[in-house]
């Protein structure tokens, strides 16, 4: 009884704090700095999409941004004037559907897309699902940038503008709203959202990850042919996990259409997928924590980067040698290297797991 | 008529190009039963060490031919060391982890090699010199360059050699029985991981070789040049069947002439819909179709049976 | 027993590997209810065969029967749902799970909860999960090791990870439990203790087939025993009869093996 009512104290401080975490920031370290807050929580809900297939089923995914890409174009084109131009006759407006249906649909695309590529991948070795994978997120760039003739479809590299924003019950979310009296600028308002997101999100890989199918992705990612011995389907089960985890970054990719209000293939190169991937293993595969973690910390540091890298060199050489971006890109590979040589598990120690375990216990003894 | 015959002569340039890049891929893959994701930036590593090594030297004055000769050296030695050194750092350690993380270590490698590249090189294109005459041949209403008459002349003597090298030499007997069972291998004496860090020195050695043809044969060299070579060069060694040596080479040549061709006749094809900008394409729908009816390749045997 | 149908038929079952013969003409039939001895020199095709009943390999000659039905071609989860489970001769556990979890995993195959059923954990959910758990730890108690139930499975003893493999293989209700080499590495204590848990095995209903090195333990433990050298049958029959038999000695006399 009483470690319910410590747990629920510490839920409500917890919500309370990510509540006021956007006025926050805004106080201290100014609005662009909220800004990069929503775009965490995008990275999170991405990576724990990812951490389902690679964290716990075990398949390397390297074209994972092509989902979040699959799912950002499905709204670009539906809630944009863009199909103006490609079908003048039947939208002369363009499409303008509600974000709320399709969002569900840029979910269903992405995980058909997942379905199409990994039925014939994932009877094989797990290093051709990594390589196709790695192909497809390609694949996807191209085509993007070029299904912009003979008909416009994508408008190639310079993406599609004016995308509608997410409206809430008929509120959008694209302006300052005053609520009660306060002013919620539009980065609050997204944070918002993003945050709900991400705690489904949450909720959903908690539950799966404590579930019978959950059990056996990670069975199959333990030992495969142990897995289909005890009676697994490993085929089916890794399909699921591959589609799941192509859905949830659907998703994430319509959220981040609605939100930036513009896409281009640009934001959907290979280093997004490797960030990604980054994310996952520098916090922890199959760790929810961890992955959470490892979003965060990611996601901060480009701007960390970008704020002590350049005047850092300016100070020592009087000019900037290494730019920030590559420099980023460089910490990822070696993060990648190191971690697999010298903490496999993560940041966040696996004492983490053990722990959750030993307290999904207790209400079962009582 | 002409362009078929033109398509087929780029086509079989590239791709003995692709074949021996797949080289390097199937022969780790036959011994370790790896891929190792990052040969295609050992590719990037050798075009640009040879082209900094060709333009300073040139610049000292030193005669084209001694010039292209040194660089192609600096650029194996360079690669075999990078070769050994990555097997060394991010292979050897997890020889025996699970098997998802060399293919994690790897891809950080190709991530370092490549912002490394960058960081040497700079983003821009770098052009390569003009050093043997770039005279062209009229053959049968196809043009053809000397440069690529060298590519592919060279190509094909290149793995001609490595055939003798893995099966008349001692060295190749014993990279032969690694890949067939480690451990007999062992107890009958060989130095596996010996044997391991040659095979990757060889397939670093033939990444420099063809990374210099590459960009002799576009006159470009760029450091993200390796990732979609690299990606090409996988699916001709899975073409071909990978771990098998003459599958990679079938497979190389293969590839090539289906990109080429494709590129060539997409839009009569596609009715206009799609043009030769989607080149790079071909490549991943054939990796895809060889994986959903024939994943063993085409001289291959085993594959997904492999615990 | 003669009248009684065989749990399992084999006939005629070959397997070759490249131009390696690893099995040629195995035929057997073990009964419902009785320990199935399967023992030979290294090298004789015993694992082979256990790889081609649960399914890991297809055999290139003949087929096999179990239950009344015929099998050929199958993967291995078609087998574990038909009811054959296994053990491996190197264990093969889920290492970074815990020992409750892995002998969870051997509940799937019976149970049915999905994706839906995960995310809403609606009542029959939960029920199932609950009998899940429950049905685990009966196990875990069953051969012995209820203890380290939070352990993961890598951190387990050598003989407690052999013990947590038949808890798992049981928990897919099995109709025959394929033990390979399940006292490999144990000394003569804990194989003895392992004996008596093995002992009990028929009394739930279920057929056990063994492979096993130790000759000591499968005269003592087996109804019946098959003898393989080079992946034929070269001898069957009761544990008393096949120990006298001249090609059985000339076997492993040959082989200097055990």
């Amino acid at each position: 009884m009483k470690l319910v009512r410590k747990s629920g104290v510490q839920l409500a401080a917890l919500v309370i704090t990510l509540l006021l975490l956007p006025f926050i920031t805004d106080a201290l370290l100014g609005r662009g700095w909220v800004r990069i807050a929503d775009f965490a929580m995008l990275y999170i809900m991405l990576a724990l999409g990812l951490n389902i297939v690679v964290g716990y089923a075990g398949l390397l995914d390297l074209g994972y941004i092509a989902f979040f890409a699959v799912g950002a174009y499905c709204y670009a084109l539906t809630g944009s004037p863009h199909l103006a131009l490609a079908f003048p006759m039947a939208f002369p407006d363009g499409v303008h559907l509600s974000f709320w249906i399709v969002l569900p649909l840029a979910a269903l695309t992405a995980g058909s897309f997942g379905m199409l590529l990994g039925a014939p991948t994932l009877r094989l070795r797990g290093d051709y699902l990594a390589i196709v994978t790695l192909g497809f997120g390609e694949i996807i760039r191209i085509f993007l940038n070029n299904l912009n003739a003979p008909i416009n479809l994508t408008n190639g590299p310079q993406g599609i503008s004016r995308i509608d924003p997410v409206r809430v019950a008929d509120v959008s979310l694209s302006a300052t709203q005053n609520i009660f009296g306060i002013a919620f600028p539009s980065v609050h308002l997204y944070f918002y959202l993003f945050l709900a997101f991400t705690a489904l999100v949450v909720i959903v890989s908690r539950r799966l990850e404590r579930s019978r199918i959950g059990r056996a992705w990670m069975a199959i990612r333990e030992d495969e042919i142990a897995a289909s011995a005890m009676g697994l389907n490993t085929r089916n089960l890794k399909l699921l996990a591959f589609a799941m985890g192509a859905m949830f970054g659907g998703a994430s990719g319509a959220l981040f259409a609605g939100f930036q209000g513009f896409v281009s293939p640009e934001s959907f190169s290979l280093m997004e997928s490797i960030m990604v991937l980054c994310m996952v293993v520098l916090g922890g595969m199959g760790n929810i924590a961890g992955v959470i973690l490892g979003g965060v910390l990611l996601a901060i540091l480009p701007e960390v980067l970008r704020h002590s890298v350049v005047p850092l060199q300016q100070a020592l050489f009087g000019k900037t040698v290494v730019d920030p971006e590559s420099l980023r890109m460089l910490l990822f590979g070696t993060a990648l290297i190191v971690m697999m040589l010298y903490r496999p598990a993560g940041l966040l120690p696996s004492r983490v797991r053990r722990r959750e375990l030993g307290s999904d216990e207790a209400p079962e003894s009582l | 008529m002409e362009i078929l015959l033109q398509q087929i002569i780029n086509g079989l340039v590239q791709g003995s190009v692709y074949a021996l890049v797949a080289l390097g891929y199937t022969m780790v893959y036959g011994i370790l039963g790896l891929i190792n994701f990052a040969h295609g930036e050992v590719v990037m590593v050798g075009a640009m060490l040879a082209l900094s090594a060709l333009t300073a030297l040139l610049g000292m004055g030193v005669p084209p031919v001694p010039a292209l000769l040194f660089s192609v050296m600096v650029a194996m030695a360079g690669c075999m060391v990078l070769g050994y050194g990555i097997e060394r750092i991010a292979y050897r350690p997890l020889r025996h982890a699970s098997r998802l993380a060399p293919l994690i270590t790897a891809i950080g490698v190709s991530i370092v090699l490549q912002n490394l590249a960058m960081m040497i090189w700079g983003r821009e294109y770098h052009s390569f010199p003009q050093l043997i005459s770039n005279d062209t041949h009229n053959f049968g209403g196809a043009i053809i360059n000397d440069i690529q008459i060298v590519i592919f002349i060279l190509a094909l003597a290149i793995m001609a050699g490595l055939m003798v090298v893995v099966h008349r030499t001692r060295l190749g007997c014993a990279m032969r029985a690694v890949a067939e069972n480690q451990h007999a291998a062992q107890l009958m004496g060989v130095d596996i991981n010996r044997v391991i860090s040659i095979t990757f020195m060889l397939g670093s050695a033939l990444a420099a070789i063809a990374g210099l043809m590459v960009s002799a044969n576009y006159g470009l060299a760029h450091y993200y040049m390796g990732f979609l070579l690299g990606l090409k060069a996988f699916t001709a060694a899975v073409l071909g069947g990978i771990g098998n040596l003459r599958g990679a080479m079938l497979g190389g040549l293969l590839l090539g002439l289906i990109e080429s061709l494709g590129a060539g006749y997409i839009g009569d094809l596609t009715g206009g819909f799609m043009g030769s900008n989607y080149q790079d394409v071909f490549a991943f729908f054939v990796l895809i179709a060889v994986l959903v009816f024939r994943p063993s390749g085409l001289l291959g045997e085993r594959l997904a049976e492999r615990a | 027993m003669t009248d009684m149908k065989p749990l399992l038929r084999l006939s005629s079952i070959g397997k070759q590997f490249g131009g390696l013969s690893a099995l040629s003409d195995v035929s057997l039939h073990i009964r419902r209810g009785e320990i199935y001895g399967l023992i030979g020199p290294n090298g004789a095709g015993k694992t082979t065969l256990f790889n081609v009943i649960t399914g890991l390999y297809q055999p290139s000659a003949g087929g096999f029967e179990f239950d009344g039905k015929k099998y050929q071609a199958c993967k291995p989860h078609v087998l574990a749902k038909a009811g054959i489970a296994r053990t491996f001769q190197n264990i093969r556990l889920f290492a970074n799970l815990t020992a409750l979890e892995n002998v969870m995993i051997g509940r799937h195959v019976r149970t049915r909860a999905g994706v839906f059923g995960a995310l809403l954990r609606d009542r029959a959910t939960r029920s199932e999960e609950h009998a899940i758990t429950e049905r685990s730890r009966e196990l875990l108690r069953y051969v012995g090791i209820e203890k380290p139930a939070q352990t993961l499975a890598k951190h387990l003893s050598y003989g407690e990870q052999r013990r947590l493999e038949i808890a798992r293989a049981l928990a897919t209700d099995p109709l025959l439990l394929a033990l390979d080499e399940p006292a490999a590495g144990m000394n003569a204590t804990e194989t003895e203790s392992l004996k008596a848990l093995l002992q009990t095995i028929p009394d739930r209903g279920i057929t056990v087939l063994l492979i096993e090195h130790d000759v000591k333990l499968i005269m003592g433990l087996c109804d019946r025993v098959a003898v393989l050298d080079y992946g034929r049958k070269i001898a069957e029959g009761v544990p008393e009869d096949v120990r006298k038999d001249p090609a059985v000695i000339a076997a492993y006399l040959g082989s200097g093996d055990e």
